[in-house]
């Protein structure tokens, strides 16, 4: 079976690769591109841990082919740090203990970027269910939505010159 | 978990999967949001030696209005359902529905049409289409036919679509003025199928019952129409009686699987239940 050369700009990051058509995106980014950030947990869709943005939306990279990628933008956690500083959802994480063992934590951190772009000022109600998709076995959630707060209060701040 | 080997095709119309479907045959399976058959695949349950990605098809995509008709395209998504206010404004049930399935990732990637051409019992459009008595626009190397989503279910796997055809337009009658519905869910966690489910779409004259169609997610091979459990509503009111008996008469068709979300008898109890939410929610929608 052929590969297939596909391009794909990952983290604003031009890449073309050859790809095998069974490839999941998960691997793609872990094993081609180095990028360790997203994490393989459940493989069936439901832990949320290999969770990254392709072009504006929050996908689960175990169930998606990294050929279907072709053309597109993906960010993946290594991509949300700007110049050395944090992103909100990130300080969020930090500053509220949002996370203890972490390995949920980069798929958590992707999907709460991008819920806070679809809803910037959600209730607490919203944020458990913007982020239903995302499993954690040690935090209990508390913090987790406490840290979506953090961020969501931070980014709604306006940028100092 | 990786997939076993195949080959990619990623065709730019209905056209041209229809014939890469001819051409490739039963090895070649279609390729919508992947959630149900990408796992399915990883688990060896599915090998097949070709997958045709049907998401590069414009024409599959997005919701219209056709007069009274709402023509959904069949790789529209989960959150496209939910956001759309055509779906909103004229078949409500499609998009609060839509809220129940899945989890906020897997909803931008499921789509209506793979949901109801997979034939999994556990899928929700299969009963929601029934109740809202929607039909199949279905391409093949004949051309276009169209199929009423009533009996169109026929088992685990199993519908109406052959193999050389593609699911491409989903047709929903808009919901006349007035029109009561619900779709009822009982399930474990979020992302979990239905331990049972109900759709209901309903239709009163003055105090009795003109119009409802009563569909059941999970607990038969199939989603089911419950035929008897509407007739017995029909020209009477909602009361406690006749609640009563809707959920009996759906409940002696159910023939669930027994599995971790529960035996044999109480998942048709269950179902019985989720009729009851479901007929007593919409009949207070109805205006």
């Amino acid at each position: 079976m052929s590969k297939i050369l596909i391009t794909v700009k990952v983290n604003g990051r031009t890449e073309e690769k050859a790809v095998e058509p069974r490839t999941l995106l998960i691997h793609f980014l872990r094993e081609e591109l180095n990028l360790t950030g997203a994490h393989i947990g459940c493989e069936t869709s439901h832990c949320g841990a290999c969770t990254v943005d392709i072009d504006g939306q929050s996908v689960k990279s175990c169930t998606h082919l990294a050929v279907q990628c072709d053309g597109s933008e993906v960010l993946t956690v290594e991509g949300l740090a700007s110049k050395g500083v944090l992103h909100a959802v990130q300080e969020g994480f930090y500053k509220e203990h949002g996370l203890q063992c972490g390995f949920c934590t980069p798929g958590m951190l992707m999907r709460a970027y991008r819920f806070l772009q679809e809803n910037p000022n959600p209730s607490e109600d919203e944020i458990r269910h913007g982020m239903a998709g995302n499993l954690c076995r040690c935090t209990g959630y508390q913090n987790i939505v406490k840290a979506v707060q953090y961020a969501a209060k931070k980014l709604q701040e306006p940028v100092s010159a | 978990m990786i997939p076993p080997r195949f080959e990619y095709h990623a065709p730019r119309s209905v056209g041209e999967a229809v014939a890469l479907l001819g051409k490739l045959g039963p090895d070649a399976k279609l390729l919508a949001g992947g959630h149900s058959l990408l796992p399915m695949m990883k688990l060896r349950f599915a090998q097949p030696e070709h997958l045709i990605d049907i998401n590069r098809i414009p024409e599959l995509r997005g919701i219209k209005e056709a007069g009274d008709t709402v023509v959904i395209g069949a790789m529209t998504s989960e959150n496209e359902l939910i956001k759309s206010s055509i779906i909103q404004a004229r078949v409500p049930l499609l998009a609060d529905a839509a809220k129940m399935i899945a989890d906020p990732q897997v909803r931008n990637r499921g789509t209506i049409g793979g949901d109801i051409a997979h034939g999994d019992p556990g899928n929700d459009h299969p009963a929601l289409a029934i109740a809202v008595e929607a039909s199949f626009v279905l391409e093949g190397p004949k051309g276009r036919r169209t199929v009423a989503a009533d009996g169109f279910f026929l088992g685990t796997y199993m519908t109406l679509l052959e193999e050389d055809e593609v699911m491409c337009e989903i047709h929903v009658p808009a919901f006349a003025k007035g029109t009561g519905w619900a779709y009822e869910k009982l399930k474990r966690k979020t992302g979990d199928w239905a331990t049972a489910g109900c759709a209901v779409v309903m239709r009163r004259n003055g105090d009795t019952i003109s119009h409802v169609r009563i569909a059941l997610t999970n607990v038969a091979p199939a989603a089911l129409r419950a035929n008897a459990a509407e007739t017995s509503l029909l020209n009477q009111p909602l009361s406690a009686a006749t609640l009563q008996a809707a959920a009996d008469a759906a409940t002696a068709i159910c023939d669930p699987a027994e599995d971790l979300r529960g035996d044999i008898e109480y998942k048709t109890a269950m179902a019985g239940e989720m009729v009851k939410r479901a007929l007593s929610k919409a009949w207070a929608r109805c205006a």
